[in-house]
């Protein structure tokens, strides 16, 4: 089989898209440089994973045009769940390419928080959104994927928290997609000013089976000094996809970074989730679960960079594989020299349902520093048949004690997830996913 | 009344065989204990009723009001009416005690009728006062990080929430200091009464000073050696249990050696 290694997409496409989105110069030189080097570029390398013949350029339209919603009772069932409409006060959907839904509340407009669509922000937020679309946390030459990813952004969101603005309540962003034939180019864009904190969840939810179109989605996470960014997801994306799913933060001087992701697309998926740690001080925390059911074929990788000194970095990692679905799971934690006092620690834990299913963790440790603490710790079995036991010796049935062990073993994200719509969702989706 | 009848049982782990044929019979409304010394086969018998995988029953039978033990799965032995306190019983992560203990209460109920949440709560937040038990511990992980004296009260509050017919307590004294004992037992005599019986697994007599039981049975290499009232517990507090081993002509009682 040959697979499509240049795109269908022309110069000329992708002026017109500029121009119809209104985007100012800046902006479609942005693209045309990425289209241009995107030619030339390899294609990313996810270790253990070979992708040589996985197809993620092919697809049919660019974009497709949906209705937004006027009010959120206008949304689907399984979308309005996601939401408490009560005191969901700041909210961005999006419904396939199109911005569908945005509330801010008046505080943080007052506060000067930004929460908009990506296009609206490249329009009226210019100078900020230059200053950070791909510039420093992900860049578009990094491979082919992020260049066509440059040049073909077709929605997404962009989150400004101003200097010392502390946010109690949570950023909500969903991305709907409903049209089987939506490919998703989609950038969430964060930026959290110093000595800031901001809680954000966001969920892809395909309401389809299958999909014809492709997913490549980034995700730029910035945590000046002392800021503190908690950042939820949950990945529902059907099967048919092709995904490229890259969050990548840089957190500075005395900030932290948690990530809590729910990884539960039914598509073969590589994800990268890259936390630099470049500020003395700083923390990432990473939380991932997964699991893996069909045909799936997929590779985690997460990997979390200190740069700076006395840095903290944490990586859990649970994913549950069953039929044949297979996964690699790559745990990196590397040290750089001069991040003396630096702590690595990671674990990985998969856990079998079937023969049939693969899984392999893989923890790294690459320090280049003497003065330092770092540890690892990984696993690969089936359901312990001593937990079983005692489980079902309180006459638990074995299915539900299986169930139990499961969702037991996913909870350290379930729980850390911000919004009880989401973390019920998540729960519901691992409960479909494992039966 | 029920009957836990336990006949000529054979018992082997990896090939090798530990119950060399047991014979015991409990009703409801008594409580038996088990003692010997280490390595005689006490709690062997306690995980082959249950259902432990590891445990191979070879040969005699396990009977429940006349209904076939050894032919039910774990789950169907607890829906029966049997329960086992665990000498260890494992951590379950993610898994809340307080989900479990519903889950194990709804298993038992048919569906449309599971306990009401707030009935739950009331009887589960009654019962760890009772036992003196930190009510955070309904919120923690199902016996992680638990001491063993947390552990041990724990079983004893799943026993009171799934009121079983029969309870085995598998050294359920092992490891506690004097208080913790007091409460542990506090629970059992509790429960004592006409719908339930116990039999109890032990190696000191001193958790006997606060449960009097109404058989004692001692157990040496595989098999139940010699059975009386409560005060053969007494008799073996005071002399140990070298006159049984003289009695019997056994040198070395433990699993493996014959007289």
């Amino acid at each position: 089989m040959t697979v499509e290694t240049t795109l269908a997409v022309t110069e000329q496409v992708i002026r017109a898209y500029s121009e119809k989105m209104q985007e100012p110069g800046w902006m479609t030189d942005f693209r045309l440089t990425a289209l241009a080097q995107a030619a030339d570029l390899p294609m990313p390398e996810p270790d253990k994973t070979n992708i040589k013949s996985w197809d993620f350029l092919s697809f049919s339209a660019h974009t497709v045009e949906s209705e937004g919603y006027s009010t959120l009772a206008d949304l689907p069932q399984d979308i309005q769940s996601l939401i408490d409409t009560e005191n969901q006060k700041t909210l961005y959907i999006q419904r396939n390419n199109t911005p569908a839904y945005v509330s801010v509340s008046q505080e943080l407009q007052d506060k000067g928080v930004i929460v908009t669509d990506i296009h609206t922000a490249i329009r009226d937020h210019g100078d900020l959104v230059k200053q950070y679309l791909m510039t420093d946390v992900v860049k578009p030459d990094e491979h082919k994927l992020t260049a066509y990813h440059a040049a073909l952004l077709n929605g997404g969101a962009f989150i400004y928290i101003p200097k010392n603005v502390e946010m109690d309540e949570v950023v909500q962003v969903i991305y709907v997609q409903d049209d089987e034939s939506v490919s998703l180019f989609n950038h969430t864009l964060v930026v959290a000013e110093s000595n800031s904190k901001l809680t954000y969840v966001e969920n892809y939810l395909s309401t389809f089976e299958t999909a014809t179109g492709q997913a490549n989605i980034v995700s730029e996470v910035l945590a000046k000094d002392n800021a503190k960014i908690t950042y939820g997801a949950v990945d529902v994306l059907a099967k048919g996809y092709t995904a490229y799913v890259n969050r990548r933060g840089v957190a500075h001087r005395d900030a932290v970074i948690e990530w809590a992701l729910g990884l539960m697309n039914d598509s073969d998926t590589i994800v990268e989730n890259v936390t630099h740690l470049v500020g003395d001080n700083s923390e990432g925390h990473v939380k991932t679960v997964v699991v893996g059911r069909g045909d799936q074929k997929q590779n985690f990788t997460t990997k979390v960079i200190h740069w700076g000194k006395n840095s903290e970095g944490q990586i859990l990692k649970h994913g549950v594989m069953k039929d044949s679905a297979s996964s690699i799971f790559n745990g990196i934690g590397k040290i750089e020299h001069g991040a003396s006092k630096s702590n690595a620690e990671q674990e990985s834990r998969v856990l079998m349902l079937s023969e049939k299913a693969r899984g392999d963790a893989n923890p790294i440790l690459l320090i280049d520093e003497d003065d330092v603490t770092a540890g690892h710790a990984a696993s690969v079995g089936r359901v312990d048949p001593m937990q079983m036991y005692y489980l079902m010796s309180r006459g638990i049935s074995k299915h539900e004690a299986e169930r139990l062990i499961i969702h037991g073993f996913l909870a350290p994200v379930v729980r850390a997830l911000p919004v009880e719509g989401v973390k019920k969702q998540l729960t519901e989706v691992i409960e479909r996913k494992v039966r | 009344m029920s009957t836990l009848v336990i006949q000529d049982l054979h018992v082997s782990i990896d090939g090798k065989e530990i119950l060399k044929g047991v014979n015991l019979t409990l009703n409801t409304g008594e409580i038996h204990a088990v003692m010997g010394p280490n390595g005689t086969g006490k709690s062997t018998l306690a995980s082959a009723i249950m259902g432990h995988p590891k445990y191979e029953v070879t040969s005699g039978s396990v009977t429940l009001d006349g209904e076939d033990v050894l032919e039910m799965e774990v789950d169907e032995r607890a829906k029966a009416g049997l329960f086992l306190a665990m000498q260890y019983p494992s951590e379950i992560t993610g898994v809340t005690n307080a989900d479990f203990l519903r889950s194990s209460i709804n298993a038992r109920r048919e569906e449309g009728d599971e306990i009401s949440l707030m009935k739950f709560i009331r009887e589960m937040d009654s019962k760890m006062d009772f036992l003196e038990m930190d009510q955070d511990m309904a919120q923690r992980y199902l016996n992680e990080g638990f001491s063993g004296g947390e552990k041990k009260r724990n079983e004893i509050l799943q026993l009171m929430m799934i009121k079983p017919t029969f309870a085995i307590l598998d050294e359920i004294d092992s490891g506690l200091d004097i208080d913790a004992l007091k409460v542990v037992s506090k629970g059992i005599n509790e429960m004592r009464g006409e719908g339930f019986g116990s039999l109890i697994i032990t190696h000191y007599q001193r958790l006997l000073n606060y449960i009097t039981p109404d058989h004692v049975h001692v157990m040496m290499q595989g098999r139940v050696v010699k059975s009386g009232g409560p005060e053969l517990a007494h008799k073996l507090e005071a002399q140990g249990y070298d006159w049984i081993k003289e009695e019997l002509g056994i040198e070395d009682e433990t699993v493996g050696q014959e007289a």
